[in-house]
């Protein structure tokens, strides 16, 4: 009927509604992305992982320390002074000390003394934490740093 | 001119009572069944009923009275909740004090607390109990399949409602569950770390970062779990409630043995009336139902078989509303909510237990975070939601259990569910599991294969068996609910009273070591 040579697929109505829905259903699309972003912080203030632990001498070789408030167990040999997290690698309690190692109380792991699983669920050993030495002769722990068990930190002497 | 003016002024004035009452209710006083179905139909809130119900939908053994309980119990919550906003404080230094206050100082704290506690039990005990009797009662068929899901929806809503309040109180209890349950959410870091992947891939740890506010429990995360648990879940809940009621409506009432109307949208699917009106009733209440697409509920019966919603369903759900608030208070008046010790980042409580609707899933947490705490639960989720969809067989639904042959398939499928969850517990307790007999088994392996999983694999075997042997779905799904239903029980009771400090096993309190 219509004279044209080209018909259009679309008329103009629809083809102008469609347009506007794709731009409301886009526009609404971006607005939940970029909402989305918000509740993803950028800046985490949570305290510094490292601490001081105190001077070497409190740590005399072949005694071991628990400092609960934290969660680090200070081990003191010959080869030099060593830390192990007591955070359990399976859901993040508290582990404690057991006749052989330790035992957390949530979903029953066990470690032995090394800090290797011998039963339960944790997936990995407790984490065996970077030990260094600040300016005035103090320890320092850090939280955030793993090393491998057999790593010993030999102090230097302070006055 | 004035004079009329005022008189018209004063007449109105006077009348003002009767005009502005009339402007709300729109109709007579509620003294006679049109006047009340009238009411039913026109006001928002009440015309989310049918005007007229079917006299199975209102037999206790139908319900039991349970979707109603889980109203009473929300309205409840929704109540007592806005009450201890009033004093409670999200603040991490705050939190716990707060909490105090309202347990010892406010005036009526102490109750109000304990019946926002004792109500979010009963709401959590009972969706589960609702959703029993609607599976086994074959409510979810056709037309009613998403309605199901959206119950699906709340039944999520309602552990994550409870679970989100949890936190609030900011104790050993509060902080530990917390701790634990995000780092569930983490667990995929396992399966990262044990195939070797470099930190960088762990999107355990976002997931975390999102849900805390940060790497740590600590003040972002309380008041991240004080928004979803007063804003954001409750919100949502609102809205889903009204849906599943709305839709309960909609598919024509409860579902019932012997004619269940067709749904809405379909059939007729036009805007003509589909029935003429009962002759004897007052053509504009029941002509309006016309205008719904498809059948009004009335159609193609006897319009004696049903009963005006208004008295006969308003005073079931009124009594069912009663019976819970007198629960709650007895509860509430003799037994006090828990508050421990303040949260204390350095030392968990041991044993520590999740809430007892958890406690099953702890249990198969400690075998595995990632299949106990994530995937079993989703599958669970996931599996239960397609049940209509992958169960089409048309039967007479609203029969418990479908008749005797779904009696006994109920009866063996939780006889099999409980000795394979027995099992399941006792292997292990008894003799360890892999890691005791190959000390340097992969960690995969370790993952992959453990009582939760191995016992949810035998689950759908055993439902696939029914399927084949009986040539039903029906039957199938009946065999995989009995299991899970019987499954989380029984993992649930061991978790509550046979496990004790480190999570090593006991048969009885009295025997926990002494420290
Ligand atoms: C907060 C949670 C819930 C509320 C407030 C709620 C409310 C209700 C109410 C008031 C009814 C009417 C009849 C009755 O009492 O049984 C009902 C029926 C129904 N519910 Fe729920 N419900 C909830 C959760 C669930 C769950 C978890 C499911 C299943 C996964 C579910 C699926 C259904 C279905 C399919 C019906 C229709 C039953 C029939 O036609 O016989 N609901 N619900
Ligand atoms: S957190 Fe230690 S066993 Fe689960």
């Amino acid at each position: 009927m219509s004279g044209r040579l080209d018909p259009d697929p679309i008329s103009r109505r629809d083809f102008l509604g469609l347009a506007g829905l794709w731009t409301a259903g886009a526009a609404i699309l971006g607005s939940l992305v970029a909402m989305a972003r918000l509740p993803v912080p950028r800046v985490l203030p949570e305290a510094s992982t490292r601490f001081r632990a105190g001077s070497p001498l409190a740590f005399p070789a072949g005694t071991t320390t628990l400092l609960p408030e934290r969660q680090v167990r200070i081990v003191s040999t010959d080869r030099g002074i060593a830390a192990m997290s007591l955070v359990c690698t399976h859901l993040g309690c508290i582990v404690g000390e057991a006749p052989n190692g330790f035992a957390c109380p949530c979903h029953g792991s066990k470690f032995d003394a090394q800090g290797r699983v011998i039963g339960g669920p944790a997936p990995r050993p407790l984490r065996w934490l970077h030990v260094s030495q600040a300016a005035d002769g103090a320890l320092v722990v850090d939280t955030a740093r793993e090393v491998s068990p057999d790593v010993f930190f030999q102090p230097m002497n302070v006055g | 001119m004035s004079d009329s003016g005022m008189g018209a002024f004063w007449a109105n004035l006077k009348a003002l009572p009767r005009t502005f009452l009339g402007s709300f209710v729109r109709h007579g006083a509620p003294t006679s069944h049109r006047a009340r179905s009238q009411s039913v139909f026109s006001n928002v809130f009440l015309h989310i009923h049918a005007t007229r119900v079917h006299p199975h939908s209102l037999r206790l053994t139908t319900t039991w009275g349970l979707g109603v309980s889980l109203v009473a119990q929300f309205l409840i919550l929704t109540v007592t909740g806005i009450l201890l906003m009033v004093y409670y404080n999200p603040g991490l230094d705050q939190a716990y004090a707060s909490m105090k206050d309202i347990h010892y100082v406010v005036p009526a704290g102490r109750l109000i607390r304990n019946i926002h506690r004792w109500a979010a039990h009963m709401m959590v005990f009972c969706v589960i109990l609702h959703m029993t009797r609607v599976f086994y009662t074959s409510a979810y068929k056709a037309p009613r399949e998403f309605n199901w899901v959206l119950g699906m929806g709340l039944f999520v809503l309602t552990l994550a409602l409870s679970f989100s309040g949890y936190l609030l109180p900011w104790d050993q209890l509060a902080y530990w569950a917390i701790v634990i349950g995000a780092n569930i959410a983490a667990s995929p870091n396992e399966v990262i770390h044990a195939i070797g992947l470099p930190e960088a891939f762990n999107i355990g740890d976002i997931v975390r970062r999102i849900l805390l506010g940060a790497n740590h429990v600590g003040q972002d995360a309380l008041l991240r779990f004080y928004l979803l648990h007063v804003i954001v879940l409750p919100i949502a809940m609102v809205f889903i409630i009204a849906a599943h009621i709305w839709r309960i409506r909609k598919d024509g009432g409860l579902a019932r043995p012997g004619g269940t109307p067709s749904p809405a949208g379909k059939g007729a699917g036009s805007m003509t009336p589909a029935a003429q009106p009962p002759s004897a009733a007052p053509s504009k209440t029941y002509g309006l139902m016309c205008l719904v697409k498809g059948r009004s509920p009335c159609t193609g019966q006897d319009p004696d078989e049903t009963v005006p919603a208004w008295p006969a369903l308003l005073r079931a759900e009124l009594f069912v509303f009663m019976l819970n608030m007198l629960i709650c208070l007895v509860l509430g008046v003799f037994f006090d909510a828990p508050l421990r010790e303040i949260a204390n980042p350095g030392v968990p409580e041991n044993p520590a237990k999740a809430p007892w609707y958890f406690l099953g899933l702890q249990e198969m947490v400690s075998y595995s975070a990632l299949i106990g705490g994530v995937v079993v639960p989703t599958l669970a989720v996931i599996g239960l939601a397609l049940i209509p969809y992958l169960d089409r067989e048309a039967e007479p639904a609203g029969l418990w259990f479908s008749g005797a042959r779904g009696k006994v398939v109920t009866f063996w499928s939780m006889v099999v569910g409980a000795i394979l969850a027995v099992l399941s517990v006792a292997i292990p307790v008894n003799y360890g599991w892999l890691r005791n007999w190959f000390p340097d088994i992969p960690q995969l392996v370790i993952i992959a294969i453990n009582p939760g999983s191995l016992v949810t694999l035998a689950y759908m075997a055993w439902s696939l068996i029914v399927i084949a042997r009986t040539k039903s779905t029906r039957l199938g799904a009946v065999a995989l609910f009995s299991c899970f239903l019987v499954g989380f029980v029984i993992l649930t009771y061991v978790g509550t009273y046979l496990r004790g400090p480190n999570w090593d096993f006991y048969w009885r309190q009295s025997d926990w070591p002494i420290h």
